[in-house]
């Protein structure tokens, strides 16, 4: 008895060293970036081009850049991915192509965001010679993001109970007429919630966008999809890495990297405050 | 038999190598209640959804023979699954009431048929819960989520979804299974009052439910039909030995 309540407590305090520390490391990124990029905040800041080889100025290309990119990769993304999901769990049969082409997606969520790059150069760059431009990184980061959509959808497909389906067929509803009054709408917002979790990842990556149209500096914002542009996460690469006056350039590096987390919490704040409202509607 | 509306001709059905129903033949009597009992895993259940077809929805099954809906085979190619599903509905064992509201229940069936007459709707929804005999404990609160209802409510709720779309078969698959006593009671009460304008075919697990609702009851046992008679034959001078052993509470 006494060795049971022994391990019990040892367990226990082992499990809450774990989440100390990880929250600890959140808590210590979150502090340094914010204690060194906040001061660097500032409406010139998030409004102007940078100047004077982007030792001053702002970051606006950066921003806008990021954004019309993750509008390109949700446009690729959130359709197909529901669409794939949807087929995946409602309409194909379960058997072992079904099982293969499950286990390929969740296989592709691991592949290296990197590699993913070099495909998008290979396919989108290259073979439709698109160019490097807004439009091949977004379609790579769009293809990127499609194995976490799907996933996520389908989990949120799958929590749908089946009596749903049942019960409308059994009512002489078609089968895509009993998905979409029956079970879309109470799976809508876990696929929405998963889909935009995807897209908050997707924003902050930087590989995949580096041969595919994201550039060093431009002194002009993208005027069409087939522009080259700047974005975030690889602003801030090249401001803590590859600037002749790094030491100079540091509280940029911190501003955007600022910039740069508020976007993604903010995303996943929508993605929160969306599923809530969504449930509450649909559910009362 | 006279007027059998649903015939099985040597029905077999296969799920994956499992053989679970062997050359069932019998005819369903219309405007008749027809109970099936026997005990967990003979079939019974896989027998009322080879009727509407609902069996259609699990991958790896196969059918041999077939099943005649007014002389007309419902596994036939050129049937269309959803017109035979109109004509045949079905109440499910445990209640499955979508989370909408209760009037929205109700109309679901209409709506997908294409109604949209909004009067028509609200008179056979109105109709339909009070055949139910659910409409006066409803009628205040016709916009309130269906989850509210209890269980015995909520079950005659989706009875009353299965009759707005007028089928001509209902088929219940042990529907006071989860109910208390008195739930019980009203349902079967209902299915009294039901069977002059439906053919009725229930699956059940209480023996007694059978004797007291059904006019004709079919005993099934590993997959086969054992034996099917009027309910007062089956319960006092069954002409099987095991069919005795089972009502009689031997085994099952």
């Amino acid at each position: 008895m006494k060795k049971r309540q022994l391990q019990e407590i040892l367990g226990f305090n082992l499990l809450r060293v774990c989440m100390v520390l990880v929250l600890l490391t959140l808590a210590f990124i979150l502090y340094d970036i914010i204690s060194k990029g906040a001061g660097k905040i500032s409406w010139e800041f998030l409004t102007a081009m940078p100047r004077n080889g982007m030792k001053e100025g702002g970051i606006l290309p950066a921003i806008v850049g990021t954004v019309l990119v993750t509008v390109i990769t949700a446009i690729l993304s959130i359709p197909f991915g529901m669409g794939a999901a949807i087929y995946l769990n409602e309409y194909a049969k379960d058997n072992n192509l079904t099982r293969l082409i499950r286990m390929s997606i969740r296989n592709l969520s691991g592949v290296p965001s990197i590699v993913y790059g070099l495909f998008g150069v290979i396919l989108f760059v290259q073979a439709m010679n698109i160019g490097t431009c807004v439009l091949s990184a977004g379609l790579t980061l769009g293809l990127m993001t499609l194995p976490w959509t799907i996933t996520a959808s389908e989990e949120a497909l799958k929590n749908v109970p089946n009596s749903f389906r049942e019960g409308a067929l059994a009512l002489g509803a078609t089968k895509w007429q009993a998905i979409r009054t029956n079970v879309l709408p109470y799976a809508i917002s876990g696929m929405l919630t998963g889909t935009i979790l995807g897209l908050s990842r997707a924003a902050g990556e930087t590989a995949p966008i580096l041969f595919t149209g994201a550039a060093f500096y431009l002194p002009f914002l993208p005027r069409s999809l087939f522009d080259q542009f700047m974005a975030l996460p690889y602003h801030l690469y090249i401001m803590s890495t590859q600037h002749h006056a790094i030491t100079q350039v540091r509280p940029i590096a911190y501003g955007t990297a600022l910039v740069l987390i508020t976007a993604v919490f903010a995303m996943n704040l929508f993605a929160t405050i969306l599923r809530y409202r969504l449930r509450k509607t649909k559910m009362e | 038999m006279e007027n059998a509306k649903i015939k099985a001709l040597d029905f077999n059905f296969y799920y994956g190598a499992h053989h679970v129903l062997k050359n069932v033949s019998a005819e369903v009597i219309a405007n008749k209640v027809t109970g099936i009992i026997g005990p967990s895993g003979c079939g019974k259940s896989t027998f009322l959804r080879s009727i509407n077809r609902m069996n259609d929805v699990i991958s790896d099954v196969k059918v041999e023979g077939k099943i005649l809906l007014d002389g007309k085979n419902i596994y036939d190619p050129e049937m269309d699954v959803v017109d035979i599903r109109r004509q045949v509905g079905m109440v499910f064992q445990k209640s499955n009431p979508f989370p909408k509201s209760i009037f929205d229940n109700v109309a679901y069936g209409l709506r997908i048929n294409g109604i949209k007459d909004k009067y028509f709707i609200q008179e056979r929804v109105e109709k339909s819960l009070k055949d139910a005999a659910l409409w006066g404990e409803v009628k205040d609160r016709l916009q309130k989520n269906a989850f509210e209802l209890s269980g015995g409510q909520q079950q005659r709720l989706c009875i009353a979804r299965t009759l707005a779309v007028e089928p001509e078969i209902l088929l219940m698959d042990e529907p006071a299974s989860a109910l208390d006593p008195t739930a019980t009671l009203k349902i079967e009460e209902l299915i009294h009052q039901l069977k002059s304008k439906y053919t009725i075919i229930i699956v059940t697990h209480n023996m007694q439910q059978a004797a007291r609702i059904s006019d004709y009851t079919a005993f099934f046992m590993l997959g086969e039909l054992v034996e099917y008679d009027l309910t007062s034959m089956i319960f006092t001078n069954p002409s099987k030995k095991i069919t005795e052993d089972y009502i009689t509470g031997r085994f099952g």
